[in-house]
C-alpha cells in the first residue's frame, strides 16, 4: 500500500510541477465556459432551462476532449520511462508491475477528475447562476462530470495499453492519436455509412444500436442523453438510444475501464525493459 | 545457504535465433568487488537484466543468496545502477531519491546519501537541470539505500570526470567493505584494473577468463615490454647483445616471457655505462583482455 501511495503521489507531484494539472484546469474551464456562453441561445425555443443546454454542449465536448486529456497524459506513463532507462531501476525495487500501473492510474485519473469537475462544475454555476436551473438539470451535470471521468478513465488505460506496446514515446504518441480518431471520429463515420446503405432494415434497428454503445465514447453520449429527456429534447437526439435497454449505455462505460486496464496490465507484464 | 551473495550457474539466454548468454556461471561472494568486461553485445547487460529478474532465462540458474530473481527478498536485497540512467526532469533529487526510499520500503537519510554522493548542494533543484555526471551521482545514490546484499553497476563511470570517477570508486569499496557484493560491468578496463578483486570476461554470451588480474596474466603467459635506452650510438649494439629490436636511434625493445624477464634484466645490467635507461611494462588489462576477448583463448 505504501509503494502505490509512493508511485501515486509522485505521479501527481510531476503532474502539479509540469503544469499539466493547471493546463487541463484551464482547457476545460475555458472551452466549458465559451459553449455555455455560446449555446445559451436555443433556452427560449426549446423550453429546457440554461444549465440543461450548457450540460448537452459540454457533452458533446467531453466527447471528444476527455478521451484527449486521458492519452496526453498516459501515453508516456512505461514507453516515457523505458526510453529515459529508469523503467529498468522502478522494476528492480519491490513495487509489483500492478502496483506501478495502478498508482499511476490513481494519480492520472484524479488528475482528470479535478480539471473535469472544476471545468463543467464551473460553467455549470454561472450556467445556473444566469438561466436557472432544476433538479433534474443538476442531475444531469453531476451525471455529465461522472462519466466523463470514467470516459477518461477508459481512455487512461488504452493509453498505457499502447504505451506497453510501443518502443519509444514518440510511437506511443502517434498510437495515441490513431487510437483517438478511431474511437471518437472514425467508428462514428463507420456505423453512419452502414446506417445509410442499410436504410431501415434489420441493422439500423437492432445491430447498430449495440454497436454504438460497445464504443465508450458513444456510450458515454447515450448514457447522458437518454438519461434525461431535456438533454435528448435540447442535443435532438433520440432515436437511437431509444431502442436499446436503459442499462446497457451504462453497463458499456462501467466495464471498459477494467477491460481496458486489464489488457494494459497484461501487456505492461510482458514488456521487458 | 549458499556462501555467495550471487550465483549464476550455466545460465543461458537466447534471443530468437542468436544465443545471448550460453552457459555462463559466476560467484560473487560478499565484499568482494568483480569487473563484468565485454564488448558491447557481449552479453553484460542481459546478465544483469537477468539477475534482476526482469530478463526470464532460457536455461541455468540465478539465485541472488537463496532467493531467485524478480522475487520480493531478491529485489529488496539488490540495488542496481542502469547505464545512462536519467530520471524524470520535473522532479528534484531529493524528490526521486525519496520514490525509491518508499519503494524499498524503509527510512533513509537521504539528505545524508545526496551529500555523500556529492549532490548536497542540487537536491533541491530539478534533474532537468542536471548533468549527466549528476543523474549518474542521483543513480549511484539509490544504490546506497537500504545496505543492499548485492550491487549491479552497468558502466557506472560512464559521463563522469576522473574525480568523480576516483569518488565513485571510493563509494564502491564502501559499500563493498561492508559486504556488498558488487559486480560492475564496463570499457573502462585501466580503473578497473586497480579497483576489483576478480575479472570475468565476457565474448558473444561466452564467458572466456575469471579470475584474479595477475592469475590471468600468468596463464596468457603474455611478454613483459623491456625498453632500454643506450647511450651514444650503442644501440646496434645492444639490439644484438640482447636479442632485441632497435625501435629507434638510442632506444631497444625486447618482449619477453614473465619467467624470463629477470634474466633478461640481469643481461642488460651486466652491459654497464652503455645502457642509461631501462623502462618495464609488465601486461596490462588492456593487453589481457584483447588476448581473451578476441582470441578466446580459455
Amino acid at each position: 500500500m505504501t509503494r502505490f501511495l509512493a508511485i501515486a503521489s509522485t505521479e501527481m507531484l510531476i503532474l502539479r510541477r509540469n503544469r499539466w494539472l493547471l493546463m487541463a484546469t484551464v482547457i476545460m474551464l475555458l472551452f466549458a465556459l465559451a459553449l455555455t456562453f455560446a449555446g445559451s441561445a436555443p433556452t427560449g425555443s426549446v423550453g429546457v432551462d440554461m444549465l440543461t443546454v450548457s450540460v448537452t454542449s459540454m457533452t458533446t465536448l467531453s466527447v471528444y476532449l476527455a478521451p484527449l486529456l486521458a492519452l496526453m497524459i498516459s501515453f508516456d506513463a512505461i514507453a516515457g520511462e523505458a526510453e529515459r532507462g529508469s523503467l529498468s531501476l522502478l522494476l528492480s525495487y519491490p513495487a509489483g508491475r500492478g502496483e506501478i500501473l495502478l498508482g499511476k492510474f490513481a494519480a492520472h485519473l484524479a488528475a482528470l477528475a479535478f480539471a473535469m469537475t472544476i471545468g463543467f462544475g464551473a460553467a455549470g454555476a454561472i450556467a445556473a447562476w444566469f438561466g436557472g436551473a432544476g433538479a433534474e438539470s443538476l442531475t444531469a451535470l453531476a451525471r455529465l462530470i461522472g462519466t466523463s471521468i470514467l470516459l477518461g478513465a477508459v481512455f487512461l488505460a488504452l493509453g498505457y495499453l499502447v504505451s506497453a506496446l510501443s518502443r519509444s514515446a514518440t510511437a506511443a504518441a502517434g498510437l495515441s492519436a490513431g487510437l483517438w480518431l478511431v474511437f471518437v471520429v472514425l467508428y462514428d463515420l463507420g456505423l453512419l455509412g452502414a446506417v445509410v446503405m442499410d436504410g431501415s432494415g434489420d441493422f439500423t434497428r437492432s445491430i447498430f444500436p449495440w454497436l454504438m454503445v460497445a464504443n465508450p465514447a458513444d456510450a458515454f453520449r447515450v448514457w447522458n442523453i437518454s438519461a434525461s429527456d431535456g438533454v435528448a429534447m435540447a442535443s435532438g437526439m433520440v432515436g437511437a438510444a431509444q431502442t436499446l435497454p436503459a442499462w446497457a449505455a451504462p453497463l458499456s462505460l462501467i466495464l471498459w475501464p477494467l477491460l481496458a486496464f486489464a489488457l494494459a496490465r497484461a501487456a505492461f507484464k510482458r514488456v521487458e525493459p | 545457504m549458499t556462501d555467495n551473495a550471487l550465483t549464476i550457474d550455466n545460465v543461458r539466454k537466447d534471443r530468437g535465433k542468436t544465443t545471448v548468454l550460453d552457459d555462463v556461471s559466476l560467484r560473487v561472494a560478499p565484499g568482494e568487488r568483480v569487473a563484468l568486461l565485454g564488448h558491447n553485445g557481449a552479453g553484460k547487460s542481459t546478465l544483469i537484466k537477468t539477475i534482476l529478474g526482469l530478463t526470464p532465462l532460457t536455461d541455468g540458474q540465478i539465485r541472488i543468496g537463496d532467493a531467485k530473481p524478480g522475487s520480493a527478498v531478491a529485489r529488496r536485497t539488490t540495488a542496481y545502477l542502469p547505464e545512462a540512467v536519467s530520471f524524470h526532469p520535473a522532479l528534484t533529487g531529493r524528490e526521486q531519491l525519496q520514490l525509491f526510499a518508499r519503494l524499498d520500503g524503509q527510512k533513509a537519510d537521504i539528505p545524508g546519501l545526496l551529500d555523500r554522493v556529492g549532490l548536497g548542494d542540487a537536491m533541491d533543484r530539478r534533474i532537468g537541470a542536471y548533468s549527466k555526471g549528476m543523474r549518474q551521482r542521483l543513480g549511484l545514490a539509490q544504490v546506497l539505500l537500504g545496505n543492499p546484499k548485492v550491487a549491479l553497476l552497468d558502466e557506472p563511470t560512464s559521463g563522469l570526470d576522473p574525480i568523480s570517477r576516483q569518488d565513485l570508486y571510493a563509494i564502491i569499496d564502501e559499500l563493498a567493505a561492508n559486504g556488498t557484493a558488487v559486480l560492475i560491468a564496463s570499457h573502462a578496463l585501466t580503473e578497473v584494473e586497480a579497483q576489483t578483486d576478480r575479472i570475468a570476461i565476457l565474448r558473444k554470451g561466452i564467458k572466456v577468463a575469471d579470475d584474479t588480474l595477475e592469475n590471468l596474466s600468468a596463464q596468457a603467459g603474455l611478454p613483459t615490454k623491456l625498453r632500454i635506452r643506450a647511450s651514444g650510438d650503442h644501440a646496434d649494439e645492444v639490439a644484438e647483445a640482447t636479442g632485441g629490436t632497435r625501435i629507434n636511434c638510442a632506444s631497444v625493445e625486447i618482449l619477453c616471457t614473465p619467467d624470463r624477464k629477470m634474466e633478461a634484466l640481469r643481461r642488460v645490467a651486466a652491459m654497464g655505462e652503455v645502457i642509461t635507461d631501462i623502462e618495464m611494462t609488465p601486461p596490462r588489462l588492456e593487453d589481457l583482455y584483447r588476448h581473451y576477448a578476441k582470441e578466446g583463448a580459455q
